[in-house]
């Protein structure tokens, strides 16, 4: 099912948390609400469950208009980030809930079929009798998804689904829910502040800053064109070099880049560890090593130019660098933004 | 180097025999005495005129009319102060309101305040020449010096003890559970019924155990809005205290026999719930969000 949400905002006594926010999450899609904490994804996510009120605007489920449809009656799946297990339940007690509470009645056979078969597809098959407590904190946000899923909601709703897990897990589950996700074709909307996560698992990210949409689009256009400094520096490590744009290209101390559209004057410039290249000899941005940090894909190199700037860039395991070498730093590609 | 320092390792902090022995000593000798010595001679002096006494005191009249008395009143009260204790703490951990922490320090207003003083208090609401006196005489409606005053004394006195227990364990649960509820469909009483009091149920029978304790044993409050008529207003405490100035020790004594064997049972059921997790949440501050775990003192750097 489509969702829209229409100018929509909520303030919290003084607090504007989401301010106007527009946004289409076509049926089917995946989308993620990406941005720093304080920047109202999670407010969004919980106004599109019905468990925030909107302020002001609209939210649609398809045409219908849902702003003031009671939680009870929307029909999402919402899960929390830590899980909010029935903690006196067993794991296929806390699935079957949503079925028992439910105004369809359902013969006790058929939930206990629809609990097996959901249990199989979160692949905890035989963890049924286990409760919450008897079970890890990954298998806990699975039992969760099953939950959400057994009132066959139109849409699925996901508040920071593996914050509060281990990184390998994370992982895993990551993979497990965008194969679910494939196979269901339910609409999703999730939160996270990984962008590494949101980037890996959605169709579309959406990143959000102190109430507003920043920017929107799948995880190719967002990384490779990012709109603005902040998306730049959210998504990812970046170095910063003071730039003066000049007939469309950016000059900084010992190198230049084309600055596209950006109009002349102070700008800034940013770039990628991986696209920097260390060299002893000239030309280039002058610069000593201070630290290097060894790791398993390869060394990264921590320096500071001599206008006193700290870079950090990646290099070849096999490179010989130590700290105290001076040499040159070129940049391959970046983003030019004119200066805030 | 003493001899405590013998075996190389420093005693930790407070940990010299001399202080820990002195310490131990002083807390046994107190408790025995202040404590344990009352108990002992309860029971002793219950049956020091023998068997027959003892339960002549408890079979006569008004001591049975006092101990009917007792149980009606906390038969009323006591379910009363568990609703209202429940709708307190719901209304404090799951909504914001303005005036949420004024009904915090509300509810603990009969903890500070002498029940003595909610006596009198009450007199003066309900007596003949108090605010509502003259309507209540009007229609005939008698409140002071029978059983509605006893309970509503009584109801003022325990009203904080469920509320207290429930508070800092529902808002260490926040409302994450409700919400998934909801969520999944379920009605307000279903969400209640089945996710919220499951999850209280213990911390919930722990405040009711003490609350009835304190309805059966209540004496200040109950004392002044009752009246003290034998046989008709009096409640088991105020009894025991008729018999003693009555210079019927051993018919006192055997009255608060009972309500020791009751605060023995009391003891009993609180530690088997607490065994089970009931009553041991921190209070909520006042102020602070819900269970932070911020520590109490900054490391400097």
């Amino acid at each position: 099912m489509k969702i829209r949400l229409d100018r929509v905002a909520k303030t919290f006594q003084t607090f504007r948390a989401v301010r106007d926010v527009s946004l289409e999450i076509g049926s089917g899609e995946l989308v993620a609400l990406l941005g720093p904490s304080g920047s109202g994804k999670t407010t969004i996510l919980r106004m599109v469950a019905g468990l925030e009120y909107a302020d002001g605007g609209h939210i649609y489920f398809g045409e219908q208009d849902a702003t003031d449809i009671p939680v009870r009656e929307r029909g999402v799946g919402f899960v929390f980030q830590h899980y909010a297990l029935f903690p006196h339940m067993t794991v296929a007690e806390n699935i079957a809930f949503g079925m028992k509470v439910s105004k369809v009645r359902r013969e006790k056979a058929a939930i206990a079929r629809r609990v097996e078969d959901l249990l199989r597809l979160v692949r905890l098959e035989g963890l049924g009798d286990r409760f919450p407590a008897q079970i890890s904190g990954g298998q806990r946000q699975r039992v969760a998804l099953a939950r959400a899923l057994a009132v066959d909601p139109k849409v699925l709703l996901l508040d920071e689904p593996f914050g509060a897990l281990d990184a390998a897990v994370r992982r895993d589950l990551r993979r497990w829910l965008r194969e679910i996700h494939d196979e269901l074709g339910i609409t999703t909307l999730f939160v996270t502040h990984d962008q590494e996560e949101a980037l890996d698992l959605a169709d579309r990210v959406v990143i959000l800053n102190e109430g507003m949409i920043v920017q929107e689009g799948t995880p190719q256009q967002v990384c490779r064109d990012p709109n603005s400094a902040f998306v730049t520096r959210f998504l990812g490590d970046a170095n910063r070099f003071a730039a003066e744009v000049r007939g469309g290209v950016a000059r900084s101390e010992g190198a230049s880049v084309p600055a596209g559209d950006v109009k002349d004057g102070p700008a800034e410039v940013y770039a990628r560890p991986g696209d920097l290249d260390w060299s002893t000899t000239g030309p280039g941005i002058a610069a000593t090593i201070t630290r290097v940090l060894d790791r398993p894909c390869g060394r990264r190199v921590v320096a500071i130019t001599t206008g006193g700037e700290h870079l950090e860039f990646d290099v070849e395991p096999e490179l010989g660098v130590r700290a105290g070498e001076q040499g040159f730093v070129t940049l391959r590609r970046a983003q030019v933004f004119a200066a805030e | 180097m003493s001899a405590v320092h013998s075996r190389n390792k420093p005693p930790r902090v407070g940990d010299q025999p001399v202080f820990r022995r002195v310490m131990i000593g002083v807390v046994l000798i107190l408790g025995a005495l202040l404590i344990l010595a009352p108990l002992v001679v309860i029971g002793f002096e219950a049956f020091s005129k023998g068997w027959r006494v003892y339960v002549e005191t408890l079979a006569h009249p008004d001591t049975r009319h006092a101990i009917m008395l007792t149980v009606i009143t906390a038969l009323v009260t006591v379910p009363i102060n568990t609703v209202f204790g429940v709708a307190a703490a719901w209304a404090i951990t799951k909504f914001d309101f303005p005036g949420r922490r004024l009904l915090l320090v509300v509810i603990e207003i009969p903890f500070s305040v002498s029940p003595i003083v909610a006596g009198v208090a009450y007199l003066f609401v309900y007596g003949l020449q108090g605010v509502f006196g003259p309507l209540l005489e009007a229609y005939d409606i008698k409140i002071l010096f029978a059983l509605p005053g006893i309970i509503l004394a009584s109801l003022f006195v325990t009203a904080p003890f469920v509320a207290r227990e429930l508070i800092p364990l529902m808002q260490a649960q926040g409302r994450d559970l409700e919400e998934a509820a909801t969520s999944l469909g379920a009605s307000g009483w279903r969400t209640f019924f089945s996710v919220t009091l499951p999850n209280i149920k213990w911390a919930l029978l722990y405040g009711v155990v003490l609350c009835n304790a304190r309805v059966m044993g209540e004496f200040g409050a109950v004392s002044v809005v009752s009246g003290n008529i034998r046989g008709q207003t009096n409640t088991l405490p105020l009894h025991i205290e008729l018999l003693y100035h009555d210079y019927q020790a051993a018919g006192a004594f055997a009255s608060a026999s009972i309500l020791a064997v009751l605060a023995v049972f009391t003891i009993i059921a609180k530690v088997a719930l607490e065994g089970r997790g009931a009553g041991r949440v921190r209070r909520p501050s006042l102020s602070a969000p819900p269970v932070s775990a911020v520590p109490a003192v900054e490391p400097k750097p």
